[in-house]
């Protein structure tokens, strides 16, 4: 548990892996049966993004600690073309329907916390986390 | 470090090599643990008593759990792996929180059976002070990691029940009734906060699933505060139960929540809404009996 | 990771099994709308009970296939979704919209029952 679950994603199959990675250990770390869906769910999309948009990429699984609570922290990253416009990326498109797709806004409605890095022809980082109420 | 032809055999064992592993070390350590078991386990359990730890437990259950740990403990340190012992730990952690034992007696014990294997060592490697450095360089990390994997077992088993009592608590003080077969009826009183929103759903959900409802009437005329957030938290509520197949009324909707509701961007014509709670639940019915006698009505679509 | 289809007099019945790949759902997809026109069959029940999430594709994927079903004269009926994927799903914003939803086989062929025989309820 120390350490992070690295989980490389080339291809569809790893998506199921990486969400099955997470869930473990989410479990481990205490989060409820709700909350493990949840985040196995948010990294299903965000390895999703990667195979659409980049090919491949990689999922890193890690403990997180903030006093006093723990939780989980989920970084998705590629070397893909990027995101231009990160900030419509995640505008909240949940009644209007729009959006660029990326099942972005989704994803933070769904986690506590996320922040994404990207440059253009360079890759994309994004980093989520959920806490133990 | 003592040179090599000054290794002596001691109690039975022959001669270990300089370049001995470590893996051979905690052969022998495992072997003399296994020999001694029944005494350093007494006196294990002897020391337990003496620092008054596990007070909540008999002395035949203080023997009993000693014994499962100590076997497992040599397990661990003889395979090298834990997941053995983190599961018995998890396990025992079950028996003995119920019981009240606390954190400081769990972490008590492992040290003390630490200090109690520790000093059979001393004893019996007493006469060659080299060699019992080298054994107990072997010991000391395998013997943390036991004791690390076993406390932090115990603390998060510990965490877990007390989520799961703050989760009941939450849950009784919003029942989701039902009042008719296959309908269920959710009043919201109050302040809803996000977590409770949150939790509001999933208790409905797992309602839906366990009286197989097939129509639910949402009551939210004690609502304290329609924002954005409940307004979303109401929405998802009605979508999700939707996906299990299950037909939501929401009942209570003042002139001025509709407003609000409709200015927050909510698509009042996809809400099956009803002006009062009777109203909401003569519709179920509706809903319910519709459904069950074959008319000559018309068709309806949605 | 094959998925059994059933069939059960006019319906098919598709039991998903919990860690279906992407390929996998698309495999399932070409069965089923094979199976639909060679059986004739009126209706399709998924059953997703096993199903630990839906993600983004899953939903689109049912959404197409109960589209392709539907050209086909048959209607689609999901059945299973547990609470917590139920859940996760709406935070996410996927509402399986314009696809029937019940909560267990039994349910669904109740449903299925009533709308083939021209009664339609609160078709969605």
């Amino acid at each position: 548990m120390e350490n992070d679950i690295r989980v490389p994603i080339a291809s569809d199959a790893d998506i199921v892996i990486a969400r099955q990675q997470g869930r473990s250990l989410a479990e481990q770390l205490g989060f409820s049966s709700t909350d493990q869906t949840i985040i196995a769910t948010a990294i299903s999309e965000v390895a999703r993004n990667i195979i659409k948009f980049a090919k491949r990429g990689e999922i890193v699984l890690s403990h997180i600690a903030r006093n006093p609570t723990n939780g989980i922290m989920v970084v998705a990253r590629d070397q893909g073309p990027g995101i231009r416009d990160i900030h419509l990326a995640i505008q909240d498109g949940y009644t209007t329907g729009k959006g660029l797709g990326m099942g972005l806004p989704g994803c933070k409605r769904l986690m506590d916390e996320m922040e994404i890095k990207s440059v253009v022809g360079k890759g994309t980082q994004v980093t989520m986390k959920k806490w133990l109420p | 470090m003592a040179k090599s032809n000054k290794d002596l055999e001691n109690g039975g064992f022959p001669n270990t090599p300089r370049g001995e592993t470590t893996a051979s070390l905690l052969r022998e350590l495992v072997a003399h643990l296994r020999q001694n078991r029944t005494q350093l386990r007494q006196e294990w359990a002897r020391r337990i008593t003496e620092a008054k730890l596990l007070t909540a437990m008999s002395q035949d259950e203080i023997f009993a759990e000693a014994t499962a740990v100590y076997d497992n403990y040599v397990e661990a340190l003889e395979t090298g792996t834990f997941e053995a012992l983190q599961g018995y730990a998890r396990q025992l952690s079950e028996r003995i929180i119920p019981r009240g034992v606390e954190t400081h007696e769990v972490v008590g014990i492992v040290l003390l059976l630490r200090d109690v294997l520790a000093r059979s060592l001393f004893a019996k490697y007493q006469h060659d002070f080299a060699l019992l450095n080298r054994i107990l360089d072997a010991y000391e990390p395998a013997a943390n990691r036991i004791a690390n994997t076993v406390a932090v077992g115990f603390v998060q088993e510990r965490e877990r029940t007390i989520r799961q009592q703050q989760e009941a608590i939450r849950e009784l003080s919003t029942p989701v009734l039902q009042v008719r077969e296959r309908l269920l009826i959710l009043p919201i009183i109050g302040v809803i906060d996000p977590q409770r929103s949150r939790q509001l759903t999933e208790q409905l959900l797992r309602g839906i699933r366990t009286n197989r409802a097939k129509v639910v009437v949402i009551d939210i005329t004690g609502v304290a505060a329609m924002d954005s957030n409940v307004a979303n938290g109401l929405v998802q509520t009605v979508e999700a139960s939707r996906l299990l197949g299950a037909t939501v009324i929401v009942t209570g909707l003042s002139p001025e929540i509709a407003q609000t509701l409709v200015t927050i961007g909510v698509d009042l014509t996809k809400m099956n809404t009803v002006g009062d709670l009777q109203g909401g639940i003569e519709e179920a019915e509706r809903l319910l009996g519709y459904k069950v006698v074959p008319l000559l009505e018309p068709a309806q679509t949605a | 990771m094959e998925v059994p289809i059933l069939k059960q007099g006019d319906y098919l019945i598709a039991t998903f099994q919990a860690a279906l790949s992407d390929e996998d759902l698309l495999q399932l997809q070409d069965a089923l709308v094979a199976r639909v026109g060679k059986f004739r069959s009126r209706g399709v029940i998924v059953d997703v009970t096993a199903l630990d999430v839906m993600d983004s594709f899953a939903a689109r994927t049912l959404r197409a296939l109960a589209h392709m079903v539907r050209l086909r004269g048959a209607e689609t009926v999901i059945v299973g979704i547990q609470p917590e994927v139920a859940f996760a799903m709406v935070q996410l914003g996927l509402t399986l919209e314009g696809v029937a939803t019940a909560l267990d086989l039994e349910e669904a062929l109740a449903l299925m029952n009533r709308r083939t025989k021209g009664m339609r309820i609160r078709g969605k």
